[in-house]
């Protein structure tokens, strides 16, 4: 009987919805002039009357917001190719323009479509004019070096958005040397106090496109945090008027409470292996870390002290945890080995330092830097070494590291309204995501996908 | 034995009878006022104006009216991250713990509440720190532990939507929810 009851309420709670698609807008505020310069061309048409989907904006917004490129105006571009043949090196050389993508869509059968692109060194191009020989088997043949990756591939009629963060990908990764995290998502929450339900869960593409609302109530919603498979949300709600952890499936809508112990439940965060829920309980008294093992529901204590631990963060190993705590005075981030319960200070500098989350290459860790009262997202040598300040804006918090530890995204005040922002791990490039219309806040960027 | 009864009897009716009294009181403020204008129009139709004289207190019912006056205030603030009961709140949680030791069968909810300057998460441990200071409070003046319980909302429901100082100092709060 209980359990039916749940499920009913659970239904009416949970829903899923599309509302306006990309109601994060980007504007970057700093890093333009640092960005390469690439030009995206349109894609050549080759069908009748309109094409069905448009990929080289999608793509050219998305090298844009990497921070890396800087993709030139279609205005400014002086021949429009649609093949690595028509392309006349010279000419986007003078300009500066490091590398050209071109390519075509086709209709392949009923709302099919062959896409066909070709990413191209324009330099390598200018040197070898696109006759660059190599030796195979005895005999000289093109190397066709200078183009750095060609394919085609066959989408449906609504893949089209979802294809041009593929190719951004390619892109990226051909030009950078790192994986692109464009096929991403990120789960944030929104607070308006106009609607019946002002808190809001939301995921989202990476690119503020495609927003789904997972969970509406009327009280607030924290923490949420993606499961390594990418097909879960673990998250807090105080839709009981307390503190409660729950586990969300986002294409399903099937949820389940985990914790509701008195006292805080808090800021689950996955393992990395997806086994197991870091959390803060305070049902001993105060704050402490524990680790929820999700199939057995066995609680691990992990902290033990009278003062304030809590925002707990998996090593890339999963072997320790990065945590906030008081046990110094104020605010510092510790590490805790989970086999033997040995903790290590980690920062020293500035009055406090919060939310600390070590990024996938375990070298730096993304935190909340508190000097002279302003609280700004920082980046330290892991797990100890030289902290960087990454951000300008004011009451910075929550940030969240992109799966290819490019960027970060956080929380910020901008005009009296929590918004979201971006930085770049090497603090080069800035952006603000304003959203159409409430405050958004606790974005939690997705593995990749 | 017999007076044994008597104290359960009591114990019963008298959290009943100022239960009752207490839900009534929160109602008056739209009812009673209602029931005075049409009382002052029937008057007017008259064309009379009856006066009434004051009724001299006793002093235990003038405590208890201030008691009451004092339950209305039901928020303690906090200075900047800090988390102790500043003295100019004793009066005001006094009364509510004599309202709560007379009264034991009512139960208080203390939301604890900071600015939202600091992390989301800090901040529940924060708001948490400060709604236990005020349960610690309540108990040490002789309030039941079954009484009462706390939720730390953190920064997640400010009173004042705003990021300023008066609005930092409104926000970090603690609220006494019967």
């Amino acid at each position: 009987m209980r359990k039916i009851v749940f499920q009913a309420l659970a239904l009416l709670f949970v829903v899923m919805s599309s509302a306006r698609a990309g109601v994060l807008e980007i504007v970057i505020t700093e890093g333009i002039d640092t960005a390469r310069p690439i030009a995206v061309v349109p894609f050549e048409w080759k069908g009748e009357g309109q094409p069905p989907g448009n990929l080289t904006e999608v793509i050219a917004a998305d090298l844009r917001r990497s921070g890396r490129f800087n993709p030139i105006p279609t205005t400014a571009m002086p021949q429009r190719p649609t093949k690595d043949g028509d392309i006349d090196y010279s000419a986007w050389a003078k300009m500066g323009v490091e590398a050209v993508l071109v390519g075509s869509v086709e209709p392949y059968s009923v709302d099919r479509y062959m896409v066909k692109f070709e990413l191209v060194d324009v330099l390598r191009g200018q040197i070898t004019g696109g006759n660059a020989q190599m030796l195979r088997d005895g005999e000289l043949v093109q190397s066709n070096d200078h183009v750095l990756d060609s394919r085609s591939s066959v989408i449906d009629g609504d893949q089209f958005r979802s294809y041009s963060h593929r190719i951004s990908d390619v892109v990226y990764e051909a030009l950078t040397g790192e994986k692109g995290a464009f096929m991403t998502k990120i789960a944030y929450v929104t607070v308006n106090h106009d609607d019946r339900y002002p808190y809001k869960l939301a995921v989202a593409d990476y690119d503020g496109a495609n927003e789904k609302i997972l969970l509406r109530s009327p009280e607030p919603l924290m923490s949420p945090s993606w499961s390594p498979d990418g097909n879960k949300l673990a998250y807090v709600s105080f839709e009981n008027k307390t503190a409660e952890i729950f586990m969300q499936d986002i294409y399903t809508t099937r949820r389940e409470k985990l914790t509701s112990f008195p006292g805080i439940n808090g800021n689950p965060v996955f393992s990395p292996d997806g086994s197991k829920l870091a959390m803060v309980l305070s049902k001993d008294g105060n704050p402490e870390l524990y680790v929820f093992d999700i199939k057995t529901k066995s609680l691990q204590r992990v902290t033990r002290n009278r003062t304030i631990d809590t925002e707990p963060s998996w090593t890339p190993d999963g072997k320790s945890l990065v945590f906030t705590s008081e046990r110094g005075g104020r605010p510092q981030l510790y590490s805790v080995e989970l086999s033997s319960g040995q903790v290590r200070r980690l920062t020293f500098e500035g009055e406090q330092n919060l939310g600390g989350t070590v990024a996938p290459s375990g070298e730096n860790m993304i935190l909340v830097n508190r000097t002279r009262g302003n609280y700004h997202i920082a980046k330290q040598e892991f797990p100890r070494g030289t902290m960087q300040v990454l951000t300008k804006t004011s009451l910075d918090e929550s940030p969240s590291i992109a799966p290819n530890g490019s960027m970060v995204i956080y929380s910020t005040t901008h005009n009296n309204k929590q918004v979201l922002a971006l930085v770049s791990t090497d603090g080069r490039f800035k952006a603000r995501l304003p959203a159409s219309d409430g405050e958004v806040k606790s974005p939690s960027w997705s593995p990749f996908m | 034995m017999q007076l044994n009864k008597l104290f359960k009897a009591l114990a019963i009716v008298v959290p009943m009878a100022t239960l009752a009294a207490c839900s009534s009181n929160q109602e008056t403020d739209s009812g009673a006022g209602a029931g005075q204008e049409t009382n002052q129009q029937a008057e007017q139709d008259s064309g009379v104006e009856v006066g009434a004289a004051e009724r001299q207190q006793t002093l235990e019912e003038q405590r208890q009216e201030k008691m009451e006056a004092l339950r209305k205030e039901h928020i303690v603030y906090f200075a900047f991250d800090k988390s102790n009961v500043q003295s100019e709140y004793a009066e005001l949680l006094a009364a509510h713990a004599d309202y709560l030791v007379k009264n034991p069968s009512v139960k208080v909810v203390i939301e604890g509440h900071a600015d939202e300057r600091g992390t989301p998460e800090y901040n529940i441990a924060l708001g948490e720190r400060r709604a236990q200071a005020v349960e610690d409070y309540l108990h040490n003046l002789g309030v039941q532990d079954s009484q009462t319980s706390t939720v730390s909302y953190g920064e997640e429901k400010p009173l004042v939507d705003a990021s300023t100082e008066s609005a930092y100092a409104k926000n970090r709060r603690a609220v006494l929810v019967y």
